[in-house]
C-alpha cells in the first residue's frame, strides 16, 4: 500500500473516507455500550450511570429461568454441537479425501447442495422428525439438528485439510506399523490441527449465536438459550426496556468478544499462514 | 528374506501400471528397479509394501504369500522420495515411532533409536523437528526410521533424488555400504541408471509396466538383452543403425550404407544362427568408436559437444546415419571436417528389428 497508493494526500483522503464509512458501525457499538449502563439516552448522548439494567444477573427475569441456567444451556448447546461437528467432519472428511468407494462423487456434490439448502425450508419436516423421535422440545434434539445442518460445510473444510496432507506421509505411517485408524489419529489429525481449531471456533460461535432452531423446536423454560431469551425480552414486554435489552445483549456478546481476543492471533495465523501451522 | 513376485499385475482402470511382472530376489540382495517415468516402479514397490492390493498375481516373502497381509504386519522399512517425516514429531519421535507401535518399552526405544541415529550421524539432532533439518539430514532421519525396527526388507523409492549432486554421491556409497553390512534384502526404485548400476547387485529394467531384463549391471551394460535396454542404459546412449547381415569369404559382415564391419568369428556365428532374416539393428557404444586416420569408415563431423574429460562428436556417415563418438577432449576437429572412424567390432551389438531382442547373448 505504501509504495503504490500514490501521493500522501490520496492516502489521507482514503483513510478519511474509510473512517466515515465506519462511523455508523462505531456509533452502534458505542450506543450499545452506553445504553447498557445509562439511566436514559438522548440520541447517542447518555445521561446518568446505573447498574440497574444488569439486575437480571442477580434477580433473573420475569417469567424465565435464571440467567445462569440459560447461559449453561447455551454453553452446552454450542459445545456439544462443536464436538459432534468436529468429530464427524474429521472422520467423514478423511473418508472423502482418502478412500475410494462407490458414490463418493455424488456424496461430495450432495454435501455442497445440502450446505446451500436454506434450513428454513426444512423446518416443518424437521419438526415432524423430532416429534416422532420424541426429541421435540429437548436440547438434545436441537443440538442434533444444528450439528446436522452444520456438518456439510465442516466436512468440506476437513476434506480440504486432509487433501493437503501428502499420501506419502500416510503410507509411511502404515509401513511403520499403524493401522488405518491409528495413522488417522497419530499422524493425520495432529497435522490438521489448524483445521480442527478453525472448525471448532466457527462451529462454537455459530452454535452460540443460533436462534432459529432453539426458538422453534423448544418451548419449555428449561431449554431456553440466550438468543431465545433476548427475543423474549423484545416480545413479551408491553414496551421494550431498552436498557435491559442492551445489557442482556452485551452479556450475550461478552463470551464471543473474549473468545475472539484470545483466539484472534491463532485465527489470523490459520488464514495468513496456510495449513502448515508453523509459528515463526 | 527372499522376495518373489509371480505374475504380478496392477491395473488402475484402463491403465496397466504393472503388467505380469515376475521377479525373484534373493535374500540379502540389493535389487534396483530401473525405468523411465511412469513405467510402474512405484506401483510395484507399493504392492510389495502392502499399500496397493495387486490386481493379479502373488507376492511371496520367503515361503509365505503376503498378498493379504496388511503393511503393518509385513515388517518392512521404507524410505520415500519426499522422506515423509512426521512434522509434528521430533527426530527422536520420528525414528522411534515404529518401535512405539510395536509396544517396545521406552527405555529400549531410546537405546535403539539412539544407536541407529548415531549410525546415521544424526544422533545430536534428536530433539529437533523435521522442519529444522537440512534435506540431507531429513534423508538420514527417514533412513533411520526405516532401519530402527530391523526390517526383513527395505524399500526405497528414489530416496536420493532430492539431494544435491555431491551429497547424492556420498549417500549412494553410504547406502550401499550400509545395506551390505546389515544384509537386509533391499529393493531400490530409481530412474537414474548410474544409481542403479553402481549400487545394485542386480537391476530390473521396467518399461510400460513390463519387465525388460533382470540381470547384473555388467550384463546390462555389456550384454543387453533388448534394444530398449541397450538404448536406455549408458550415457551418451548407444548408436543404432539399420543394417544387413551377410556372409563374405567365410566372414560374417554387417553392412549399411557407408559402413562395413567384420564381426569376430564367435559373435558372427551366433548372430547368423539366430537371425531370422538378414535385416538387423546394429548397435555400438560411443566409447567403442574411435577417430583413426587408418580407419575404414568415412564420416563428417556434425557437432562437437565438450563433456569435460571427453568430447562427444556427432559424426555423419556417408549413408546419412549419425553416430556419436567419444574422444579425448581437445580434438583438433570441428563441424564439417572429414574424418575416418574405427569401430571396435568385438563390442558390437545386434538386435532383431522385429522382436527387438538381442541376437548375441
Ligand atoms: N493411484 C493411481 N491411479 C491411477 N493411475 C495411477 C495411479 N498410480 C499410478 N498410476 C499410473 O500408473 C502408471 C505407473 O505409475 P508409477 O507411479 O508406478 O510410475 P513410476 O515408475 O514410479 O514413475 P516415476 O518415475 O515418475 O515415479 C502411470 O501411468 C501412472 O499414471
Ligand atoms: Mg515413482
Amino acid at each position: 500500500m505504501t509504495e503504490h497508493a500514490g501521493s500522501r494526500w490520496i492516502q489521507v483522503f482514503l483513510i478519511i473516507l474509510v473512517a466515515l464509512l465506519c462511523v455508523p458501525l462505531v456509533v452502534m457499538y458505542i450506543w450499545l455500550l452506553e445504553a447498557a449502563f445509562a439511566k436514559q439516552t438522548y440520541g447517542i448522548v447518555p445521561s446518568g450511570f446505573t447498574l440497574s439494567n444488569w439486575r437480571f444477573l442477580w434477580e433473573g427475569f420475569k417469567n424465565m429461568p435464571s440467567i445462569w441456567r440459560i447461559t449453561f444451556n447455551t454453553l452446552v448447546f454450542a459445545a456439544i454441537v462443536t464436538v459432534a461437528e468436529v468429530f464427524f467432519a474429521s472422520l467423514t472428511g478423511y473418508a472423502l479425501s482418502r478412500m475410494k468407494f462407490p458414490g463418493r462423487r455424488i456424496f461430495l456434490s450432495f454435501t455442497l447442495v445440502l450446505h446451500a439448502f436454506p434450513a428454513v425450508t426444512l423446518l416443518i419436516a424437521i419438526f415432524y422428525v423430532l416429534l416422532v423421535m420424541g426429541l421435540y422440545d429437548t436440547l438434545l434434539g436441537v443440538i442434533l439438528v444444528k450439528a446436522a445442518l452444520e456438518l456439510p460445510l465442516g466436512v468440506w473444510i476437513m476434506k480440504g485439510f486432509f487433501d493437503g496432507i501428502s499420501w506419502d506421509m500416510e503410507m509411511s505411517a502404515l509401513v511403520d506399523g499403524c493401522s488405518r485408524f491409528r495413522a488417522w489419529w497419530e499422524v493425520l489429525i495432529p497435522n490438521i490441527r489448524p483445521g480442527i481449531a478453525a472448525l471448532s471456533i466457527f462451529s462454537f460461535l455459530s452454535g452460540w449465536s443460533e436462534f432459529l432452531l432453539p426458538y422453534i423446536f423448544t418451548s419449555s423454560f428449561e431449554n431456553f438459550t440466550l438468543s431465545v431469551m433476548l427475543r423474549r425480552l423484545i416480545g413479551d414486554f408491553r414496551f421494550v426496556d431498552y436498557g435491559l435489552l442492551t445489557a442482556a445483549g452485551l452479556y450475550y456478546m461478552l463470551p464471543v468478544l473474549i473468545f475472539f481476543i484470545f483466539t484472534q492471533e491463532y485465527l489470523l495465523n490459520i488464514y495468513a499462514g496456510g495449513t502448515k501451522g508453523t509459528q515463526i | 528374506m527372499e522376495v518373489r513376485l509371480v505374475h504380478l499385475s496392477k491395473y488402475f482402470g484402463e491403465v496397466r501400471a504393472v503388467n505380469d511382472l515376475n521377479l525373484e530376489i534373493k535374500s540379502g540382495e540389493f535389487v534396483a528397479l530401473l525405468g523411465p517415468s511412469g513405467c510402474g516402479k512405484t506401483t510395484t514397490l507399493l504392492m510389495i509394501a502392502g499399500i496397493y492390493i495387486p490386481t493379479e498375481g502373488e507376492i511371496w516373502f520367503g515361503d509365505r504369500i503376503v498378498n493379504d497381509l496388511l503393511p503393518k504386519d509385513r515388517n518392512i522399512g521404507m524410505v520415500f522420495q519426499s522422506y515423509a517425516l512426521y512434522p509434528h514429531m521430533t527426530v527422536f519421535e520420528n525414528i522411534s515411532f515404529p518401535l512405539k507401535l510395536k509396544k517396545v518399552p521406552m527405555a529400549e526405544r531410546r537405546k535403539r533409536a539412539q544407536r541407529v541415529a548415531d549410525m546415521m550421524q544424526i544422533g545430536h539432532l534428536m530433539d529437533r523437528k523435521p522442519a529444522q533439518l537440512s534435506g540431507g539430514q531429513q534423508q538420514r532421519v527417514a533412513l533411520a526410521r526405516a532401519l530402527v525396527k530391523e526390517p526383513d526388507i527395505l524399500l526405497f523409492d528414489e530416496p536420493l533424488s532430492n539431494l544435491d549432486a555431491k551429497l547424492r554421491l556420498t549417500m549412494r556409497g553410504e547406502l550401499k555400504r550400509l545395506q551390505k553390512d546389515l544384509g537386509i534384502t533391499s529393493i531400490y526404485v530409481t530412474h537414474d541408471q548410474v544409481e542403479a548400476m553402481t549400487m545394485a547387485d542386480r537391476v530390473a529394467v521396467l518399461r510400460d509396466g513390463r519387465l525388460q531384463t533382470f540381470s547384473t549391471p555388467d550384463d546390462l551394460y555389456n550384454r543387453p538383452q533388448t534394444l530398449f535396454v541397450a538404448g536406455f542404459i549408458g550415457s551418451p546412449p548407444m548408436n543404432f543403425i539399420d543394417a544387413t547381415l551377410v556372409q563374405e569369404n567365410g566372414k560374417v559382415v554387417v553392412k549399411a550404407e557407408g559402413m562395413r564391419i567384420e564381426l569376430p568369428d564367435e559373435l558372427g556365428k551366433r548372430a547368423l544362427a539366430r537371425a531370422k532374416s538378414d535385416r538387423v539393428v546394429y548397435g555400438i557404444r560411443p566409447e567403442h568408436v574411435h577417430l583413426d586416420p587408418e580407419g575404414d569408415i568415412e564420416a563428417e563431423i556434425y557437432v562437437v559437444e565438450p563433456l569435460g574429460r571427453e568430447d562427444l562428436l556427432d559424426c555423419r556417415l556417408l549413408g546419412g546415419s549419425v553416430m556419436g563418438v567419444l574422444a579425448p577432449a581437445g580434438q583438433p576437429v570441428g563441424p564439417g571436417d572429414k574424418v575416418r572412424l574405427r569401430f571396435e567390432a568385438e563390442h558390437s551389438q545386434l538386435f532383431d528389428p522385429e522382436t527387438e531382442h538381442t541376437l548375441l547373448w
